[in-house]
């Protein structure tokens, strides 16, 4: 479904990922795991073109999508949710939601706010007014309008209190439920275990480990490794 | 004696409306594009040379309130779609020397079309007479300037608060990036935005050429005009746009009468006065 075959990005001169593969197949919820700087973020940018890699390929569907611009890849249905969520302030909730709002979209608006009954009880509210859990909804609903073939997260749950983060998990959940593919890129490792599929762990803009839930669970070497690193 | 003040006010209310259109296309540009414009008053001076060119070509006033905009508008797209998306991404400094340079460009092709000397644009025949209010009298047109102008106001209002092209434009002056990540061709919207805003400041041309015609000196003046109601009423506002715009307009029209001199020096002060005390201007944001 989606292929990520060797990529090299750099910000500038500096060369971030070295080399990055990884791949996510049909209704799989996949997670990103690695410590902070390990290039997590900036293997979801390349992906969306915000940062082109200079060398691989990404693949959706089949197609190679790298070189396109950001919008194009967006169209196909490569949707982001922004590591700061990238929430318009100044815009209304509604506004939010309506400027993505695709006519063809599986998700239409009553439907999220079904799936999101606290963002219709704040629909006339500025988006700088929410909470931070309600921006992180409002952005994964955000980009359920956007009509997604795959959804790429960028730490959901960072910075969210524990309820919060319960919440998040269920819609993730939910999602999964629906056949959507994700790739998730997470520090919480309890979030993670309760939701993946398979796990790759990136190091210094490698991949440096990757496997099931299940071998992961079982693999306290590795484990321990990670949790080392992220501690 | 109270009329003369009345007729000034009301003066200053259409002159007001002229700089609101024109800072209102200067301060949409720059919030989504974060672009300075200087070539801003130069498609103003087009405007009203347009409209003179078709006045005196068709005798129709109302043609060139349709058609010198949309005119203006084309030739911003163009210049947009060819050299100004190239200067986005560099410092104001250079965008400020590619947009002057287009500004003299256009103003010295304007002298060798039209002449060094300005042209007088006649007030549109319907709209010659005055209206009566007791002892009261008004021209026609002035009055006309105000009630259209405000017709546009209301019109772009809605256009930017109520349509999803309004909500995109707020929502990219927040952030281009995620707008793009939500599958919006950010180019288009950017053309489109420029245009738009251009052809404001050819409509304010057009509305007032038959009050002051057209002159190859207008540009750098409504420029300087301009970016001063636009840093009074903060960049990337509308509302700011609207209540400077008339601020400034009715202050430059009162003070024609009490003290011609001071005029300008007046609303320049007014600037320095708002960037002491509101640094992001009265309506502005930081
Ligand atoms: N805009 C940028 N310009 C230059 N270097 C950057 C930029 N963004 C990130 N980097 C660098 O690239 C490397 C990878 O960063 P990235 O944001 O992808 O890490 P991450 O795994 O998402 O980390 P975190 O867990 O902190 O979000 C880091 O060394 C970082 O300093
Ligand atoms: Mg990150």
């Amino acid at each position: 479904m989606l292929e990520v075959d060797d990529i090299h990005s750099y910000y500038d001169k500096s060369h971030v990922l070295e080399g990055v593969s990884l791949h996510v197949e049909a209704g799989e919820l996949v997670t990103l795991l690695g410590r902070n700087g390990a290039g997590k973020t900036t293997t979801l940018k390349s992906i969306v073109g915000l940062v082109p890699p200079r060398q691989g390929a990404v693949r959706f569907e089949g197609r190679v999508i790298n070189g396109q611009e950001p919008f194009r890849i967006a169209r196909q249905g490569v949707a982001l949710v922004p590591e700061h969520r990238g929430i318009f302030g100044l815009l209304s909730v509604e506004e939010n939601l309506k400027i993505a709002a695709r006519r063809r979209s599986r998700w239409q608006l009553a439907d999220i706010y079904r799936l999101f009954p606290r963002l219709e009880e704040r629909r006339r509210n500025g988006g700088n007014a929410l909470s931070g859990g309600e921006q992180q909804m409002l952005a994964i609903a955000r980009a359920l309008i956007n009509d997604p073939r795959i959804l790429l997260l960028d730490e959901p749950t960072e910075g969210l209190a524990p309820v919060i983060v319960d919440e998040i998990v269920r819609i993730l959940k939910d999602i999964r439920g629906l056949g959507l593919p994700v790739l998730l890129v997470e520090q919480n490792l309890r979030v993670c275990e309760q939701l993946a599929d398979r796990h790759y762990v990136l190091e210094q803009g490698r991949v440096v480990y990757h496997g099931s839930a299940q071998a992961f669970r079982d693999d306290p070497a590795i484990r321990d490794r990670f949790l080392a690193l992220s501690a | 004696m109270l009329n003369v003040y009345l007729f000034q006010i009301l003066n200053g209310l259409g002159l007001g409306m002229i700089y609101f259109l024109i800072s209102v296309g200067l301060t949409l540009i720059f919030g989504l594009l974060n672009f300075v414009n200087f070539a801003h008053g130069a498609f103003f001076l087009l405007g009203s040379y347009l409209c003179y060119t078709t006045v005196t070509l068709t005798g129709n006033f109302w043609l060139s309130l349709l058609l010198a905009p949309l005119a203006v508008g084309l030739l911003a797209w163009l210049l947009e779609r060819s050299l100004i998306r190239r200067i986005y991404h560099l410092p104001h400094t250079f965008q400020i020397l590619v947009t002057l340079g287009i500004a003299l460009i256009i103003q010295e092709v304007s002298i060798m079309l039209w002449g060094p000397v300005g042209k007088s644009v006649p007030t549109p025949e319907l709209l010659r007479g005055i209206v009566r209010l007791g002892h009261f009298a008004y021209p026609q047109y002035r009055l006309f300037l105000i009630g259209f102008a405000a017709l546009v106001a209301v019109a772009l209002w809605l256009l930017l608060e109520r349509t999803r092209f309004g909500a995109l434009v707020r929502a990219g002056s927040e952030s281009t990036e995620t707008v793009s990540l939500l599958g919006t061709n950010i180019f288009r919207l950017f053309s489109i935005t420029f245009a738009l805003g251009v052809a404001l400041a050819g409509l304010a041309g057009v509305l007032s050429a038959p009050l002051r015609g057209a002159n190859p000196f207008l540009g750098p003046e409504i420029l300087g005009v301009a970016f001063v109601v636009v840093v009074i009423g903060g960049m990337g506002s509308f509302g700011g746009a609207l209540a400077a715009g008339l601020m400034v307009g009715v202050v430059q029209s009162l003070m024609a009468s009490l003290w011609p001199q001071g005029s300008s020096l007046m609303i320049y002060a007014a600037m320095a006065v708002v960037i002491l005390l509101r640094p992001y201007g009265l309506f502005g944001r930081a």
